[in-house]
């Protein structure tokens, strides 16, 4: 099976135009995009995905060994690229995309052009000096929700094939089941997005880099997303005034005009 | 209408939150709230939704629900830890649904207590998790078993090559019926056994593991390769067990130019004698299955083996792999076994890989191939 299926990438835009390949974090799918990535298809090749595990990918072509670690992530993205020759790639990554965005441009520097992270964190957990947000314990508290919300996945969708490409009106049908996945899958999705540490990997990214902050962010607060601008050689951070962990959702408009001002100068 | 209403909401029989949803903040809450978080009034609106339900939950209602709420305006069923005053967790279930009517998009949460059905839940995820552990150990288990119907380790054998080739069937979680053995028995003296039992599963490896130790002792004692199995097929009768078994033994003794080979044959495919110029011929004639019958039949037969002959013994997972309605087929063994002639050390592991193959990667039945060559 081509990256291409196993990740229901969508491509819409001009065929010609920059490549701009937005990855979806922790929770849901690549339809978190819906209100952000359509406003850059007049001039860019938008490419959408899900991660492996996530949105209506197939469960078993989940391996959990493979998917405990953020480089496989980025292997899959390095691998979309490829299938789809995408050069100069305008990056976007929200939440734990973010790093598996770092570490994509660290493996392949001149694949991409440009980062923009959205709600990154190098680090959920607090270390020292160090604000993640959040306490190991914490972290395993979430663990354990993860395993109790098993009543919203529905067995039989694993066996449907679901539409690819064409993200349009046959998707509707599919929202019932949006951001469902299955719970042992979003447990480990889980451990690995938030007992990360990519400290160490800002410092090698080599392109420009825009991070987007929430002022009020209730996951990555605001000492973890000027970390990661400090981090990044010559990153720039904009700050959006909304709360919650989602600008692309919650402040659809910012976004686009943030994202939108890098990009199209 | 308008006083039924608030009674409605206040009077409610279930925790009820009205929620802003560009930052979360509690709107409204309704006496069963209140006494669901033991809260004040005062306390419960001067605060967020996240505040009420964790860091676990917050990232959860950011990750998941509120996304959800956004693209499909409902979520049903959602499993929360409520944080009450003092610091206990209160385990609840959510529906809820986004109203964007007014000025500013709302989310109506209604909460139940969910104490006895997350126990259960807990239970349920604590069996699921024993019953995988227990199933990963069955399935080691199985592998260790096997190991002890087949050696792990061939002998070695001075001045004859032994190639032996085992693949269990299907996924390897069940047990086989095959098995084979190599042993001395006595000074230039070695034994070749190769059956199959039928059936699968605990109850063939025990029956196995007898007919191995069964033909280990009486070996020893009888020299005749038909006697042999008429003991072992009176010793299974006299085991009580229902179960029965097919087996060619061969007893091969060493010579100035080669190996005299003596052997006979219950209920199982002939071995094949092969050339180095490409024929292949059956060796003995078919006898009864071990076991099974009141008056079974077996012969011996002998052959002197010399350089450049080779001798194959395989269980029926090689003819009888099938795919759809067809068999692999003695006639594609031939063939298979003429085209490795030139060299014998390649010809049981190339049979298991076609029968696998044939069979698309999952064999139906478990194979066993040796080949015995005099170098």
């Amino acid at each position: 099976v081509s990256a291409l299926e196993r990740h229901r990438v969508s491509v819409t835009g001009p065929a010609d135009g920059t490549p701009m390949l937005f990855a979806h974090g922790f929770g849901c799918d690549q339809s978190m995009w819906r209100l952000v990535a359509p406003a850059f298809a007049d001039e860019f090749r938008v490419v959408l995905f899900d991660h492996l595990g996530s949105g209506h990918t197939d469960p078993d072509a989940y391996d959990p060994v493979a998917y405990s670690t953020l480089d496989r992530y980025a292997q899959d993205v390095l691998e979309i690229c490829h299938e789809l020759d995408l050069r100069e790639v305008v990056y976007v990554g929200h939440s734990v995309s973010a790093m598996i965005g770092v570490l994509a441009q660290i493996a392949e520097p001149d694949r991409f052009s440009r980062l923009v992270l959205i709600n990154p964190s190098a680090r959920y957990v607090d270390d020292g000096d160090y604000v993640g947000g959040f306490s190991r314990t914490d972290i395993d508290e979430l663990l354990e929700l993860m395993d109790s919300n098993n009543l919203g996945w529905q067995q039989p969708l694993a066996g449907m094939v679901m539409p690819g490409p064409e993200l349009g009106e046959e998707r509707a049908e599919l929202d019932e089941s949006f951001c469902r996945t299955r719970p042992d899958i979003a447990r480990k999705f889980a451990a690995v997005t938030f007992l990360s540490d990519n400290r160490d990997d800002l410092a090698s990214v080599s392109v420009p880099t825009l991070v987007v902050q929430n002022r009020h962010d209730t996951i990555a607060p605001l000492p973890a997303g000027t970390f990661v601008r400090d981090h990044i050689p010559g990153a720039t951070l904009e700050i959006i005034e909304t709360s919650g962990h989602c600008a692309h959702l919650s402040a659809p408009a910012e976004t686009v005009a943030a994202v939108g001002a890098v990009v199209r100068a | 209408v308008t006083g039924d209403a608030v009674a409605l909401f206040d009077q409610a029989p279930a925790a009820y939150v009205v929620l802003d949803r560009a930052d979360g903040r509690i709107l409204q809450a309704n006496q069963a709230f209140l006494d669901l978080v033991r809260r004040p009034v005062a306390e419960v609106l001067a605060s967020t939704f996240s505040d009420m339900v964790g860091v676990a939950g917050r990232i959860y209602t950011e990750t998941h629900l509120m996304p959800m709420l956004d693209l499909t305006g409902r979520v049903d069923e959602v499993a929360l830890d409520v944080v009450v005053d003092g610091g206990d967790r209160l385990p609840v279930l959510l529906n809820a649904n986004l109203d964007r009517s007014g000025d500013r998009a709302t989310v109506r949460v209604v909460l139940f207590e969910a104490r006895e059905r997350r126990r259960y839940e807990s239970e349920l995820l604590r069996v699921t998790r024993e019953a995988e552990q227990a199933r990963r150990q069955a399935v080691d288990l199985v592998a260790t078993l096997q190991q002890t119907l087949v050696p792990p380790v061939l002998p070695q054998i001075p001045r004859l090559g032994v190639w032996a080739t085992y693949r269990p069937a299907g996924a390897g979680d069940e047990v086989g019926g095959d098995f084979y053995d190599v042993f001395s028995i006595g000074p230039l003296q070695w034994m070749v056994v190769l059956g199959d039992v039928v059936g699968k599963g605990i109850p063939a490896a025990t029956v196995t593991s007898f007919i191995r130790h069964a033909l280990r002792d009486l070996a020893m004692q009888i020299a005749d390769p038909a006697e042999l199995l008429h003991a072992l097929d009176r010793a299974m009768r006299a085991a009580a067990s229902e179960k029965f078994c097919t087996a060619v033994v061969l007893r091969l003794t060493e010579t100035e130019d080669g190996w005299a080979v003596s052997g006979a044959v219950g209920g199982h495919p002939l071995p094949l004698l092969g050339t180095r110029d490409g024929t292949v011929t059956e060796l003995g004639r078919p006898g009864s299955l071990i076991g099974l019958l009141d008056d079974p039949h077996y012969s011996t037969f002998t052959h002197r083996l010399v350089a450049g002959e080779f001798v194959t013994v395989f269980t029926d997972g090689v003819t009888e792999a099938q795919r759809g309605p067809d068999l692999l087929g003695d006639r594609a063994l031939h063939d298979l076994v003429r085209a490795a002639s030139q060299d014998p050390s390649t010809v049981s592991e190339g049979l298991v890989r076609a029968a696998v193959a044939f069979q698309a990667g999952h064999p139906r039945d478990d194979i066993a191939v040796l080949t015995l060559h005099p170098s």
